[in-house]
């Protein structure tokens, strides 16, 4: 038994490094597309202090969006395009009706009033688009499918699908972009600025509505992403809301607040589940891939609660 | 041209100590339900002076600040800032007519250092948009570099330079308050708000703070309006003070008329009625 757990998957992982190597490049696959979920949660988290429990849903309505417009004869880009005017107008929207009239509640209202959002979201969704799982427009989109195997002479063969690179690039070049954009200018301070107290953002003149407007619109960019990359792999369907909910151990893991944080904590995540599926899985019977992610972040949560990069909650009483 | 105007050419009659009025509040009330807050008070604040509103717990200073700086709209009453009435507007707005103020239970970004805090103060004054700061090199980045001189000095100028990479919510009390007028700086007001600059510090804090607001409105010419409990303070800073009980309006003067005046004796001392 010990054996098994402690000597065996190491054994494996030495024994067979093309089967390693794939496991690696999947877990990095799945931890760079968690990474980008967990970033559509921080962005809100970051502006208004809450989790913004309809960004789960977002992905899905912004993919059933994309996909039902092109259904009803749309040219794909042109639906892209309108997609996230769509999701701009939902940004908007969300401001306008819900976080206006919220300024200066507690946090948990705001928090309930996205668990509204959410259910809000899924009905009007499935009344719109049906309740059905539809494919991802990719190839329309121009996402390469296909794959590319390197082999490496004897000792076998590591296969990369095209989709899972170009997921990996966007999402790498998102997170980037969204990263320096709020951490170095005017607008990330105004965003933290907010975050903080809502009451001396105003007084420096910061615009509340115009803030939280940005940033739902960034979220739902992200979502939009998320949906496509997401769907390409699997189907849009309301179950991807689910998918989008791992990003609760990422955000765990890396802090609420950090977006290398949700980077970090997306690749712990994606690489841990695979690994951990692959060689320790069986041994209780496999699948534990989908609940492995929250073992890692409630162990995690014992040593370190505001995450490996979140900020240290400083209360002086 | 006003007819009635006739001392067009005769050296002006006027006292030298009359100055232009900065902002005047006329009859204004304010209630919350049932609640009368404010009940028809007038008041105005002259340019360059330290206006003190002060009063017992529950008068309404604070009210009155948040009527000031557009947080709360009363119901009646007109508000003239610089000489045009002021319409409804929203709270973040007064900010950009250079009305600035701090909070009497410090509304400091905890999570952020001093630095970035004063730099918050300054969001207005930065203009390059969204799409330069997408870019951030470039012009985005001069104007950053521009206004950070400016806090620099700002934290020169409040001795705050040990702290300035410190998350404002580790420092103690005191500096805090510190912080807070530093960003309200930031914006280079020109009325400055202060609700009770000096609760909750030691004598030592007192007089710093009492320093740097002296300094503030000599040295750049801000008007000040400040709520404070401590009337040692509030007697040697302010020009002119003006006095509320429940809502009302019971003295307005210089400060030895106000401290002599009966009412208020009463209102803080408390009579049979």
């Amino acid at each position: 038994m010990l054996y098994d757990i402690f000597v065996d998957p190491f054994v494996q992982m030495y024994q067979m490094p093309d089967f390693f190597l794939q496991v690696l490049w999947e877990g990095f696959v799945a931890g760079i597309l968690y990474a980008l979920i967990a970033l559509g949660f921080v962005l809100i988290f970051k502006a208004s202090g809450v989790f913004n429990f309809a960004q789960g849903i977002m992905v899905v309505f912004a993919g059933l969006t994309l996909v039902g417009l092109h259904e009803n004869g749309v040219p794909a880009f042109v639906a892209l395009g309108l997609t996230i005017v769509v999701m701009g107008v939902l940004a908007y929207g969300i401001e306008r009706v819900v976080m206006r009239p919220l300024v200066n509640q507690p946090d948990i209202i705001l928090l309930m009033a996205t668990i509204g959002l959410t259910y809000f979201l899924i009905g009007f969704g499935e009344f719109i688009f049906g309740g059905e799982p539809k494919r991802m427009i990719a190839e329309e989109l121009w996402l390469p499918t296909g794959s590319t195997a390197f082999e490496f002479g004897e000792r076998g063969l590591v296969i990369l699908q095209h989709i899972d690179i170009a997921a990996a690039v966007i999402a790498i070049i998102m997170v980037a972009a969204l990263g320096i954009f709020f951490n170095k200018t005017r607008i990330g301070r105004a965003l933290r600025a907010v975050a903080d107290d809502h009451q001396a953002a105003l007084s420096v003149g910061i615009s509340l509505n115009q803030i939280w407007a940005i940033v739902w619109f960034a979220a739902g960019l992200v979502a939009l992403a998320t949906g496509i990359m997401w769907g390409a792999r699997s189907d849009v369907s309301f179950a991807l809301e689910i998918v989008a909910f791992k990003a609760l151990p990422v955000l765990i893991l890396g802090g609420f607040t950090s977006i290398p944080g949700a980077i970090i904590g997306g690749l712990i995540i994606g690489f841990g589940e695979k690994i951990g599926e692959l060689y320790w899985g069986g041994l209780v019977g496999g699948g534990i891939e989908s609940w492995l992610a929250y073992i890692i972040a409630l162990i995690f949560l014992l040593f370190r609660p505001q995450g490996l990069f979140g900020e240290k909650i400083i209360e002086r009483v | 041209m006003n007819a009635i105007v006739t001392n067009e050419g005769l050296p002006t009659s006027e006292p030298v100590t009359q100055r232009e009025v900065l902002l005047k509040v006329d009859n204004v009330s304010l209630s919350f339900g049932g609640v009368k807050a404010i009940t028809d008070i007038s008041l105005d604040i002259q340019k360059g002076e330290i206006r003190a509103i002060i009063g017992p717990n529950g008068a309404g200073k604070t009210s009155m600040l948040n009527v000031i700086n557009g947080f709360y709209h009363p119901q009646e009453g007109t508000i003239t800032w610089r000489g045009e009435e002021r319409r409804k507007m929203k709270p973040y707005e007064a900010a950009s007519q250079g009305i600035a103020r701090t909070f009497q239970n410090v509304a400091l970004f905890k999570g952020m250092t001093t630095l970035d805090n004063i730099m918050s103060g300054r969001s207005l004054k930065m203009k390059k948009n969204f799409f330069w700061q997408l870019l951030w090199r470039g012009p985005a980045e001069q104007e950053e570099i521009e206004h950070r001189r400016r806090v620099e000095d700002i934290i020169d100028f409040l001795e705050i330079q040990a702290i300035r990479k410190t998350p404002v919510g580790k420092l103690p009390y005191g500096l805090q308050k510190r912080v807070e007028l530093g960003r309200a700086l930031a914006m280079e007001p020109e009325l400055l708000l202060l609700d009770e600059p000096m609760a909750g510090m030691n004598l030592e804090e007192k007089e710093d703070m009492s320093r740097f607001i002296l300094d503030v409105n000599q040295e750049f010419g801000t008007t000040i309006a400040l709520i404070e409990h401590d009337m040692g303070v509030v007697m040697d800073l302010s020009d002119r003070v003006v006095v509320l009980d429940y809502g009302k309006k019971i003295a307005d003067g210089p400060p030895e008329e106000v401290q002599a005046s009966q009412a208020v004796i009463d209102a803080y001392l408390g009579v049979s009625h």
